[in-house]
């Protein structure tokens, strides 16, 4: 399997050229959002940030991450479901015309749809390798909402590299998990039919 | 001497930076069956190369360190209010000194609460035993795999499920179809029959702390944990919901009585990072 390099900031035309199935290696800045940033962020009208997430790349993920000798350090930081935010995330691609969405476990139509119209990823990294993946973040950069969200839901600001990730759905309107879902239900009608 | 407490601490440390043995080796076998090409077998190299780094380094396998649940044996004259105590005071030097991430969200201002209050965190099961020693069983339970549980009640007409077995094997192959990938296979799926609600859930999420070697005591739900292994493991949802031979490693069901009106099914999900151990204290 060939493993595409990706360089943060995305371009549209790189992203588009991507496909289900792609096995990816992301390096450059990608910026945390869990529960709480996306509602805040689909709630209010103008917002201020310490760093720019136009056209940048979302990250589900609600770290561990600790200060140590004065510097945020990360301790484990996999995945987190992203399903939680499928209410929010067509909303924020427009918004901030996000080029890559890093979860687990993919999002449903409106997400695909926002791909699609848009020009962006969903990335499936790997779940629960909260290790390996903090051990891919070079640098935390920054942080905004740390003390009115907590570690968790804070968004982080991170430069990593040789971060692995496999694109489950991509711009042209194909998800690998709506593809697994159909033929898991086929199976399951299947084993129905047979009890 | 070595206090309970600091047991207890090293117990969160276990848990939260290992797998059990059992699990580890069903992960070895998966990536056995897997085409080397697929990416759920990319996947299952960097699950087991994660694993070795959290043990080597002493750091939580998962961000999500979890719902932590006790189930505590107590010997006689040891008193729940004291052990309690010592839990509560654990955790909270575990969140700092493991650390664990501090999951323990209030309701109203969304921010983590002491973990040393009495908040319903962690969860704590006790029970007395005629032995002398104390053991305090411990499970790390990911949200993501806590939030793919559900709970059906029999007959269920959407499913064609009555109250029989048959009825079961299609509410479990169901529950499997909602959630897919989302919740971190392979997964350990227990099953809990019968009782009223609260009793179900209490019970599937205690099957969670068997082994998944262990052999049911009962030889018709042995048949059914076996025959619903192989129907999940046909659907192909795989490592990590990519597609995949290997969705659940094991299929527990246990059965408590029920009313005439009432038959729950309740099935409670533990991602691959099925962490759990034991601490022993004499």
């Amino acid at each position: 399997m060939v493993e595409i390099n990706l360089k943060t900031p995305l371009n549209e035309s790189s992203v588009r050229a991507l496909n289900i199935g792609d096995q990816v290696i992301l390096s450059g800045r990608i910026f945390t959002a869990r529960d709480m940033i996306h509602k805040y962020l689909c709630e209010i009208e103008s917002v201020t940030m310490p760093f720019d997430i136009t056209g940048g790349v979302l990250y589900h993920c609600g770290p561990i991450v600790r200060e140590i000798n004065g510097k945020y350090t990360v301790i484990s930081s996999g995945p987190t479901t992203s399903e939680r935010l499928e209410m929010y995330e067509a909303r924020m691609i427009k918004r901030f015309g996000l080029r890559a969405i890093i979860g687990k476990g993919g999002m449903g139509s409106d997400t695909l749809s926002a791909l699609r119209d848009f020009g962006c990823v969903y990335l499936q990294t790997i779940s629960g390798a909260g290790v390996y993946l903090s051990n891919r973040v070079k640098e935390v950069l920054d942080v905004w909402k740390l003390a009115e969200f907590g570690e968790s839901e804070a968004m982080w600001l991170f430069e990593v590299f040789d971060f692995p990730a496999i694109v489950t759905m991509d711009s042209k309107g194909n998800s690998l998990h709506k593809d697994i879902l159909a033929y898991s239900t086929k199976q399951r009608d299947e084993i129905f039919s047979n009890i | 001497m070595l206090k309970l407490v600091d047991g207890i601490v090293e117990l969160y440390k276990k848990v939260a930076t290992s797998i059990p043995p059992d699990i580890e080796e069903a992960l070895r076998n998966t990536l056995k069956l897997e085409n080397p090409d697929s990416n759920a077998y990319k996947a299952l190299e960097i699950i087991l190369e994660n694993i070795k780094l959290a043990r080597k380094e002493g750091r939580p396998i998962c961000q999500d360190t979890g719902i932590p649940i006790f189930s505590v044996k107590l010997p006689s004259g040891l008193v729940q209010r004291d052990i309690k105590e010592i839990i509560l005071e654990a955790t909270t030097l575990a969140i700092k000194k493991v650390p664990l991430r501090a999951n323990n969200i209030d309701i109203i201002n969304d921010l983590p609460i002491d973990s040393d209050k009495d908040s319903g965190m962690p969860i704590i099961n006790f029970s007395e035993h005629e032995r002398q020693s104390l053991i305090v069983d411990l499970m790390l339970k990911g949200a993501g795999c806590e939030n793919a549980g559900r709970m059906y009640k029999l007959p269920d007409m959407s499913l064609n499920a009555q109250r029989d077995l048959d009825g079961i094997r299609r509410c479990v192959i169901d529950a499997v179809i909602q959630i897919q990938g989302k919740a971190c296979p392979p997964y350990t799926i227990a099953v809990a029959v019968g009782g009223s609600r609260d009793q179900v859930t209490a019970l599937s999420k205690k099957l969670l702390f068997n082994k998944i070697n262990t052999i049911n005591p009962s030889p018709t739900l042995a048949k059914l944990e076996e025959t619903l292994l192989a129907d999940i493991n046909s659907l192909n949802i795989g490592t990590a919901g990519l597609s995949g031979a290997v969705t659940a490693f094991k299929v527990i069901i246990g059965a408590q009585k029920r009313h005439p009106a009432s038959f729950f099914v309740d099935v409670s999900f533990a991602c691959w990072a099925n962490r759990r151990g034991r601490l022993i204290w004499s």
